[in-house]
């Protein structure tokens, strides 16, 4: 087991490097010249002289690899740069903008897993009635909503025509019910569609006819078939937590939610680069990261994986 | 055409296929279907009601919604499907390139590879076009390298898995060129499912191109487009509610009509009963 975490942990690295190399490149993308950009920002006019003395300031005119590694360096200090538009560190920034974005993805994820696995069990339960049909094609639909508009309508009903919850904004705990929903809801469809397949496959097996032979009772069945139902959609749930916060960004848009997306959104408006360049390593970081837990924790539930990593 | 004659048994599915194709050809030629100009401003007639001049009355500066509408479509769906194309393109030919040369090519490929995809492609994507700046051509740029890595990676199994079969073997051992066995032995069985996944996927880029457009990313006013037509929308949302309807309900329309072409292709292409697994990329 051990020698399975360290495998998989050294394989981390060279990965993390390219993330590191990749998220530095992105912001090579631009078309316009950062120093100019810094310059314009604070409404300096930019002459010749005033752009050569910014670039000099922000080291752009070292050779490429040379700021990588200065950069490379700042990072591994937890120094991610500074903002251009107030100067403030982006660190510093991101840390008062990671709490909202966590209450909100932790939130979706919660109504997440109860309603997926609620549908589920419904579909499952009724196979081929009604209700599973009509739940079906509300699975369906959700998953071709775009989730902007669902946001819209969502707050059109229950902000502005019953006045029941506040429009945007994070004040008091009743704010985060509207995005959380209209986050959840493409997920919910995806986990619910998956569940409901594995668990209706599983209802055929012998050892379900078995347990029905012995007389078990309907509680006790549908325990079992859920939980080795689970097992297939527990790596996606797992992933679900930082792919919720990765696509936070539209839904914070919409609620003028004070999280990370909106921070990036906001950043690219004011070209605002090394913001963005932190938001995209950070998730990335984070994405590896939860993908490495997931994996050790799959290995720890089941031997048989562990296996198939050292062949 | 075995396929082709199972998905006409499939009327949900061919309702989607000509429903699909009805949209694209109104999109195709909007200059013609469209009865109004959709940049046309008229603000002394805006919020009509739905009439027979406007059948879906007109926005707050007095355009024509229903030829806002057929134009949106040739920039969503253009754009959407121009992503699919160069993505497909790039994509199988590395792949292809990565399952037939093996070794260190294949090596090289795939840990790029590995390294993109270990960014949530939403999160790629807002970075590459904040980066580029916006624009409909940049949203295309970004969503293709944030995409080619996971077609690449598909391709290639699909590849490795027929060239391992026993008859391309044989083919390989009777000496046939590496191009023959390619055409006649490999595409056949690759393509549907590449087609499979790309049609499920095109639904995913619409979704993501207008929510792009949605935050001022994409398309730039006035051009007409279905997420910019839903942020005019939120704007005005306590006064007129209904404006938000008929760019979202084409959009879900559209998408849905995607998603379930592709499952009735799937269901084509191998009718033995198949477990729907819900394809992420």
């Amino acid at each position: 087991m051990k020698a399975y975490i360290l495998r998989r942990l050294l394989l981390t690295i060279p990965l993390l490097l390219g993330i590191s190399f990749v998220s530095f490149v992105i912001i090579q993308l631009s078309p316009s010249d950062p120093a100019e950009v810094v310059v314009r920002v604070n409404e300096i006019e930019p002459t010749d002289e005033v752009v050569a003395i910014t670039r000099e300031q922000l080291g752009l005119n070292k050779p490429f690899l040379t700021r990588y590694a200065d950069w490379m360096c700042a990072v591994a200090q937890g120094d991610l740069g500074r903002r251009y538009v107030d100067n403030k560190p982006v660190a510093q920034e991101l840390a008062r903008a990671l709490p909202p974005t966590v209450w909100l993805a932790l939130t979706s994820t919660l109504f997440m897993a109860v309603c997926s696995v609620g549908m589920a069990f419904v579909c499952a339960m009724y196979e081929g009635r009604t209700v599973d049909y009509l739940l079906r094609g509300f699975i369906f639909l959700g998953t071709a909503t775009p989730g902007f508009w669902a946001g819209l309508l969502l707050m059109w009903l229950f902000s502005v025509k019953l006045n029941w919850l506040p429009t945007s904004g994070m004040q008091g705990a009743s704010s985060v019910i509207l995005p959380a929903v209209t986050l959840s809801l493409t997920y919910i469809s995806t986990y619910a569609r998956l569940l409901r397949n594995s668990m209706v496959q599983n209802k055929q097996k012998n050892s379900v006819l078995y347990a029905r032979a012995r007389g078990l009772t309907r509680g006790m069945i549908w325990r079992h078939i859920f939980r080795n139902s689970l097992q297939s959609t527990l790596t996606g749930l797992g992933m679900s937590l930082p792919k919720l916060m990765a696509g936070t960004f539209v839904v914070e848009t919409i609620f003028a939610w004070p999280g990370l997306g909106w921070l990036c959104v906001t950043a690219i408006f004011n070209r605002d680069f090394p913001v963005i360049q932190a938001y995209v390593l950070l998730m990335a970081v984070m994405f590896v990261g939860c993908n490495l837990l997931v994996d050790i924790l799959c290995a720890v539930i089941d031997p048989r994986l562990r296996a198939r990593g050292q062949a | 055409m075995r396929v082709w004659r199972r998905l006409r048994n499939a009327p949900l599915g061919m309702i989607c296929l000509c429903f699909l194709l009805a949209v694209v050809a109104l999109a195709l030629c909007a200059p013609l279907a469209a009865p109004w100009d959709p940049t046309a401003i008229d603000v002394r007639n805006k919020f009509a009601a739905w009439s027979l001049a406007h059948p879906l009355g007109t926005d707050q500066l007095g355009r024509d919604v229903l030829s806002r509408l057929i134009w949106g479509g040739r920039a969503t769906l253009g754009f959407s499907l121009l992503t699919m194309g160069i993505t497909l393109f790039i994509g199988s030919g590395l792949g292809i390139v990565a399952g037939f040369c093996r070794g260190k090519v294949d090596e090289t490929i795939m840990r790029f590879c590995d390294v993109m995809m270990s960014f949530p492609s939403e999160v790629l994507i807002l970075a590459i076009v904040g980066m580029l700046g916006p624009g409909l051509g940049n949203v295309v740029i970004a969503s293709v390298i944030a995409k080619w890595p996971w077609y690449t990676r598909m391709v290639r199994s699909v590849v490795m898995q027929y060239t391992d079969v026993n008859y391309v073997r044989f083919a390989r051992v009777a000496g046939c060129g590496m191009w023959h066995i390619f055409r006649r032995h490999l595409l056949p069985g690759a393509l549907g499912e590449i087609i499979v996944l790309a049609t499920l996927d095109t639904g995913s880029v619409i979704l993501s191109v207008s929510a792009l457009s949605f935050l001022g990313l994409g398309v730039q006013p006035p051009t007409a487009e279905w997420g910019a037509m839903l942020s005019d929308a939120k704007d005005i949302m306590s006064m007129y509610p209904q404006q938000m309807l008929p760019a979202g309900l084409t959009i879900l329309l559209v998408v849905a009509a995607f998603n379930f072409l592709g499952d009735s292709l799937r269901d084509a292409l191998d009718p033995a009963p198949t477990t729907l697994q819900g394809v992420s990329l």
